[in-house]
């Protein structure tokens, strides 16, 4: 449980909506972007979880992905590309009382920010991660991206790139993420269903969202009918959830994996010193 | 432009021709040995003996390019009034063995009327040592170390140098007491080592005259009423690392993430565990690119926050550090500064980072760089950059050394300027909040996470006042127009610059050359030769007005710096008008400047 979050999370008078954790600034993604429902997904899991929009943080890097915070009414933070996690890591830590989202894509968060990914997932401090998928890098026009098929034709990679897709989620597992799901962009209720498991879990939940570009890659609207729930209930065992992942078909859907690994760096140290202790010290 | 032909590292002949007025009184001693062998255990040991003795003085670490095993060397310089340079040349060489300790000559010239000091069962030194003059005596330290059963060759050579300093065994022993934290038995085989060793010095400077401090000058700085052997809460001992460290403390930084490197690394070793007794917290990031993202991160979210590192690290930074500069984001980031481009020399010094810190990223990114002038002024320019990075939401790059960074000084307690991060923060549900407004100081409130009704987005984006992405000219020009006047009109007061000495020339300095210019121009004025001292503490951003100022009535200047481009004395002639013809003293690293080889230079500049 993310007890700080939620034993802050009485209502001021009448319940928090979706709606108010929307900003006022319409989003600038192409029409029929998957992220659109990613944002709604976001602001119904915040408020299924009633916290006050002043004590969520939504960080970002950079990417069609990474424009979300400014679509919130949270505190948001747009850092450079691929830091996304590094930015929240810190804000996590110096304020533990904070709920906070990272907000990435599949070229932010597994090319550039591939380093950070694996520590965030590692050093297991209790982050949201949330990435939305499109096999493709949209902003900058349509580049391949780590999970890009290999046979993807592109300006850049003409006849493809010929290279293995990234494989996140298994990536995340055996990197030591605490909490591992899939969902996908067309599914809202499903999708902000598993949001709130993620945010109430303790340490480094990862949600890959698969989130169709129909600018770039059209033939993702075909993603609606592939998608398919789990067919079993998330294990706390990391050799099946392993197991489940390496052989689904890359649409199997839910909480594939939560462990119960403690949340990093534990309950907030008070002072045990003061700043003369330490100078006395210094005399030999 | 005028460049002085200094290019290269002087030739050392300081071991030969006149001895230079040593003011106060002070004596140079090295110790050299493979790595492991323990000479910087001793070293560190003979300082803080000279610090019971109430000695000043400081002791550098050299080191080969593999930082771990290898030849190594404490270079100390003991003294009676503060000091945080080294000599021009060493009174005493002492090695306990032979294994590549010639890489050291250049870094430690005998005096002719110095001593060579080897294991007798080591072979003949190495010639190079005895070039100018010094004489060569053989003593059997390890013979002496496996006689005592537990006791260890390093320790009978402290007892050997510190007899020659003319420190009191007393302070020796309290030294070795203080330190050791294994068995008793152990701690008494050392002491014994240790007395032995000082009986054998006593031998030599009976044979040899010993070219120590009198023991009656070592007891001149000692604290009042401080027996020999008693520590003395007013002097410290402290390294510019720690210091950089504590200033951090002092100026309110509560979160640090870094990744190790050479030769930054012991202040994020001090930090973490002093960090951790105040309430804050230390991570270890993968990178450096992760740290200094960690460290604005974690400044959003209201708590002063620093990272430090060293060249490479400083570059893998830069898109950060300009984030920070675009977001408003305070972050200070301390670069020890190491030889390079690329790897370079990690564990030697050098100042080559100022014009990647003060004109190394990209766009136009004003932030504030600032340079320690000493090890002791590590803390109150760290504290200070805390300060200013706050007062102003903007990155504080503080540009240390290696040299002043890992070195070790005697010093008298750092007093504390009271520097503290206030930072202006906006009220829950401010009225018209925008976070980026155009204020007339160009700072503007920022809302701190968990304030109600300021909610905004921090962004590394061109925006809007309300922090909204524009690529509109006229949010870019005013934005630009805000980061650039709140650092010019920001209030530095009297602490931009130390200003030493009159005369109608003078001296302009950042960082560690600070020291060995001090000791030049002491020693030319005992010759009747009168300058004036400026060593810029706040290089970025640019005083003009104020560098005008205290080089009034001054016809021409003279820039000194350790890196081979004159990168201090470039920025200098393109940010400010420098009276006369300015002319450049520099060379790069990593053999330190040394105060002969500066006021020679001086000299010769005054006659041109």
């Amino acid at each position: 449980m993310n007890q700080l979050a939620l034993g802050e999370a009485a209502p001021p008078c009448a319940p928090l909506t979706a709606q108010d954790y929307k900003s006022n600034y319409k989003p600038i993604w192409c029409p029929g972007c998957g992220d659109y429902t990613v944002l709604s997904s976001i602001t119904k899991a915040l408020a299924a979880l009633q916290l006050r929009p002043e004590k969520v943080a939504v960080v970002s890097g950079i990417g069609c992905s990474s424009r979300i915070p400014a679509y919130t009414a949270c505190y948001g933070f747009h850092g450079v590309h691929g830091r996304s996690l590094a930015a929240a890591t810190g804000l996590k830590v110096a304020r533990p009382d904070l709920t906070v989202l990272v907000a990435s894509g599949d070229g932010d968060g597994y090319s550039i920010g591939g380093n950070h990914f694996l520590h965030a997932c590692r050093r297991n401090v209790d982050l949201t991660y949330i990435v939305m998928d499109n096999h493709v890098y949209g902003m900058t026009k349509g580049q391949p991206s780590p999970t890009t098929e290999p046979d993807w034709d592109s300006k850049l990679a003409p006849g493809g790139t010929g290279l293995r897709s990234f494989h996140p989620l298994v990536i995340a597992l055996a990197s030591g993420a605490n909490f591992v799901a899939r969902a996908f962009s067309g599914d809202p209720n499903g999708t902000a269903d598993i949001l709130a498991r993620a945010i109430r879990h303790p340490g480094f939940s990862f949600v890959e969202i698969l989130s169709p570009c129909v600018t770039f890659r059209p033939e993702q609207r075909g993603w609606k009918e592939r998608v398919h729930g789990a067919p079993v209930e998330a294990t706390d065992d990391p050799a099946r959830a392993a197991r489940r992942i390496m052989t689904d078909d890359g649409f199997n859907l839910g909480v594939l994996y939560a462990g119960d690994r403690p949340a990093f760096p534990g309950p907030a140290r008070a002072a045990s010193a003061s700043i003369a202790d330490i100078e006395a010290e210094f005399a030999p | 432009m005028e460049l002085a032909s200094t290019r290269e590292p002087a030739a050392r002949p300081a071991a030969s021709g006149p001895e230079p007025p040593r003011p106060g009184g002070s004596i140079s001693i090295a110790l050299a040995g493979s790595g492991g062998s323990g000479v910087m255990t001793a070293g560190n040991l003979l300082l803080d003996a000279a610090a019971r003795a109430g000695l000043y003085g400081l002791m550098v670490r050299t080191s080969g390019p593999q930082i771990r095993g290898g030849e190594a060397a404490a270079l100390l310089r003991l003294a009676t009034v503060p000091t945080e340079s080294l000599d021009d040349g060493f009174d005493l060489l002492l090695a306990l063995d032979w294994q590549n300790v010639n890489r050291f000559a250049d870094e430690i010239p005998l005096r002719a009327s110095g001593l060579l000091l080897g294991d007798a069962d080591e072979g003949e030194p190495p010639p190079v040592f005895l070039a100018g003059g010094a004489r060569f005596v053989s003593l059997p330290l390890k013979k002496t170390a496996k006689a005592i059963r537990g006791a260890w060759t390093n320790m009978v050579a402290l007892g050997v140098a510190g007899r020659l300093a003319g420190i009191p065994a007393q302070a020796l022993e309290a030294a070795v007491q203080a330190s050791w934290k294994r068995d008793a038995a152990g701690l008494e085989a050392n002491l014994q080592a240790l007395r032995a060793g000082f009986e054998a010095g006593g031998a030599v400077e009976a044979g040899h005259g010993a070219p120590a401090l009198a023991p009656a000058s070592a007891t001149q700085g000692t604290t009042p009423g401080a027996a020999p052997g008693t520590a003395s809460a007013d002097r410290w001992l402290l390294s510019g690392n720690e210091g950089a460290g504590l200033g951090a403390l002092r100026g309110g930084i509560r979160f640090v993430a870094a990744y190790p490197i050479t030769p930054a690394t012991e202040m994020l070793e001090w930090l973490a565990p002093a960090l951790t007794r105040v309430g804050g917290t230390l991570l270890q990031a993968e990178d450096e690119l992760a740290s200094i993202n960690m460290a604005i991160g974690a400044s959003f979210g209201g708590v002063p926050s620093l990272t430090a590192t060293a060249g490479p690290g400083l570059s893998l930074m830069a898109e950060g550090i300009g984030l920070a500069v675009s977001a408003e984001v305070p972050v200070v980031i301390v670069d020890v500064m190491r030889g390079g481009p690329s790897t370079g020399i990690p564990a030697k010094s050098e100042q080559s980072d100022l014009s990647f810190a003060v004109d190394g990223l990209h766009g136009d990114a004003p932030r504030l760089v600032l340079a320690p002038t000493s090890i002791t002024d590590c803390v109150a320019t760290t504290q200070w950059a805390v300060e200013l990075a706050e007062a102003t939401q903007a990155p504080a790059i503080v540009l240390s050394d290696q040299f002043m960074g890992q070195s070790r000084a005697i010093v008298d307690r750092p007093p504390d300027p009271g520097f503290a991060a206030r930072r202006l923060v906006a009220e829950a549900d401010a009225p018209d909040f925008r976070r980026y407004r155009n204020t007339e100081s160009g700072v503007s409130p920022m809302a701190i996470p968990g304030t109600p009704g300021t909610v905004y987005t921090a962004d590394g984006l061109e925006k809007t006042e309300a922090g909204i992405p524009s690529s509109q000219a006229r949010d870019h020009s005013l934005q630009l127009d805000k980061r650039e006047r709140k650092l010019r009109q920001h209030d530095y007061g009297r602490w931009w610059a130390d200003l030493e000495g009159s005369g109608d020339a003078a001296i302009l300095t950042f960082g560690s050359v600070t020291g060995v210019a001090r000791e030049a121009l002491a020693r030319l004025a005992a010759q009747g030769i009168a300058l004036r001292l400026v060593a810029l503490r706040l290089l970025a951003p640019a005083l003009p007005e104020q560098l005008a100022e205290a080089l009034a009535g001054v016809e021409r200047v003279l820039v000194v710096e350790q890196n081979h481009s004159a990168q201090l004395f470039r920025y200098l002639r393109a940010m400010h008008d420098l009276p006369g013809r300015p002319a450049s003293f520099h060379r790069p690293g990593p053999l330190p400047i040394r105060p002969g080889e500066l006021a020679d230079a001086i000299i010769e500049w005054r006659s041109r």
